[in-house]
């Protein structure tokens, strides 16, 4: 398979005060995760009480690093990625314990398997300052 | 009251026979099919005091119910995605249990294949989580599908099983999109969508809709119509909040077995399955998360034909489901149940008309096996079932 060396989307991403910080953090090359007050639990999706007991999460550093649960080389993208096909939609699971919906990029797709250690990049957003979107590549 | 068995009866149902309705409003799709599902029951809009509909009735609950002037006292509009028409059956026979209604109507109906499809809900929100990244409906599943493959060997072309049983059935519907029988070579040579799903593992994108009529046991004597018995219904929701995803398993581990048990029967009673068939993948998982099969061993399941009506081991989808039939507005929980109870009555097409079907199950898959999910479960049967 060839691989796509043009950039993927980096679309201006639809935060709010929930999650914010995910992406601005992003933007400083800090992959960063809420993490509960409570009973430490790192947060997927981001938000500001923790899904286990409801109480305060906080925003921590994690790793970046992490391997691929699942992936699929998508051949026919939608809305965003409809004239960016293939690309690889890919779960990869943080050292930290979450699995984050993700794109594997820096690879050809046929490249990509379950279980590959991968590490974060940040792709920075032109239209919004200080935002990027993570993504990952083979480690 | 600790159980529905026996509590409600699908009396009337109704498939719309259109495929492409570019003519049509949704709302005048829903009418159409109110009209169809009553006169199949032998009723009419005043004698309907309960009203059902999910996310695709246009302005919701209230202006359909004016629409359709039907004076409801009780409504409902659980947005389960596809399977919320099969859970509907189950809320709307909660309701009659309890006395909120006795004829309760349940609508669906869309325009996906002439009008504009529905994007994702941008209000949740997850949506920047994953709509960033090119999630969609073929995506999400074929994350699944990966993973099945990985932790269990399953092959693409125990997936094209699926959609071969499903044309198998298509070619005796008249109404249905794709009536072509196809082979497990020409699904897996398909061109791919989002690995490992091809073109031919993905259901069709449809206009068009369906209507059921539930009613109370009294209501269902006076009927001649013969009707199906509801014994058991289960319902769930999966998603990640409390654990991260695992792609391996849908919420059907818990409306299966939760559905099973209020029936008093087992995967083994079952005669007819009707299972929401979004991707063949989704019906691989679910086979095996209602109990039909270990874990893990859905592909090998559906291989040599146990599948395909008359004589497979679980004919399912016998109208030629959502892969080859029909898919309106995305949604593919009201059709399946529709089929159900054509099997039940027996007035399933003669070539895939099950012989004495007793029990029937209805299985529907709402939202994204790749992120979250609902699931509903209904167990049908005979009148004296
Ligand atoms: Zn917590």
């Amino acid at each position: 398979m060839t691989l796509d060396d043009t950039p993927l989307p980096t679309p201006e991403v639809g935060f709010d005060v929930d999650t914010e910080p995910y992406w601005r953090g992003a933007g400083e090359g800090r992959l960063v995760l809420p993490r509960c007050d409570e009973c430490g639990t790192y947060v997927w999706i981001p938000r500001p009480y923790c899904p286990l007991d409801l109480s305060p999460t906080r925003w921590v550093e994690v790793s970046g690093r992490g391997s691929v649960y699942s992936h699929s080389t998508v051949h026919r993208g939608e809305r965003l990625y409809a004239k960016r096909a293939p690309f690889v939609l890919a779960y990869v699971e943080l050292d930290e314990g979450p699995r984050i919906m993700t794109n594997i990029v820096g690879c050809p797709p046929d490249a990509v398997t379950i279980g590959m250690p991968v590490r974060v990049v940040f792709d920075a957003v032109e239209e919004t300052m200080g935002i990027a979107i993570p993504r990952f590549t083979p480690a | 009251m600790t159980s529905l068995r026996g509590a409600a009866y699908v009396v009337g149902v109704y498939e719309h026979p259109g495929r492409e309705l570019p003519d049509r409003s949704v709302a005048q799709i829903h009418a159409e099919v109110a009209r169809g599902a009553l006169a199949d029951a032998g009723l009419t809009t005043g004698d309907v005091d309960g009203y059902f509909c999910a996310g695709d009735a246009p302005g919701g609950p209230i202006a359909m119910a004016d629409y359709l002037g039907i004076a409801a006292r009780h409504c409902d509009s659980t947005d389960y995605g596809g399977s919320a028409y099969v859970a509907l059956v189950s809320h709307a026979a909660q309701a009659i249990a309890a006395g909120k209604c006795s004829v309760a109507l349940i609508t669906m109906g869309g325009r996906p294949r002439s009008g504009r499809r529905r994007p994702p809900a941008q209000d949740n929100p997850a949506y920047p989580f994953e709509e960033t990244y090119g999630h969609s409906n073929p995506a999400s599943y074929a994350l699944a599908a990966q993973r099945h493959m990985f932790e269990f060997g399953t092959t693409s072309e125990q997936l094209a099983e699926v959609k071969v049983a499903a044309s198998t059935h298509a070619q005796h519907n008249p109404d249905a999109l794709l009536r072509k029988v196809v082979t497990v070579e020409e699904v897996v040579g398909s061109r791919l969508i989002a690995d490992p799903l091809h073109l031919l593992d993905c259901c069709v994108i449809t206009d068009g809709g369906g209507a059921a009529v539930v009613v109370s046991p009294e209501v269902a004597l006076r009927l001649g119509r013969r009707g199906a018995k509801l014994l058991g219904a289960g319902e769930a929701v999966k998603h990640t909040g409390r654990s991260p995803i695992d792609l391996t398993y849908t919420g059907a581990v818990w409306s299966g077995p939760r559905a099973f048990e209020e029936a008093g029967v087992t995967p083994a009673d079952v005669d007819y399955a009707s299972i929401y068939d979004s991707f063949t993948i989704t019906v691989v998982m679910s086979l095996e998360d209602l109990g039909f099969c270990e874990k893990g061993q859905g592909g090998r399941f559906v291989l040599e034909g146990a599948l395909q009506a008359p004589h497979g081991r679980l004919p399912y989808n016998t109208d030629g489901g959502s892969l080859c039939n029909n898919h309106p507005g995305n949604r593919g929980g009201m059709t399946r149940l529709i089929e159900a109870v054509r099997q039940l009555r027996g007035e399933a097409h003669p070539a895939v008309q099950v012989p004495g079907v007793d029990i029937a199950l209805v299985h529907g898959t709402g939202g994204w096996v790749g992120t979250r999910m609902g699931s509903a479960t209904l167990i049908l049967g005979q009148e004296d079932a």
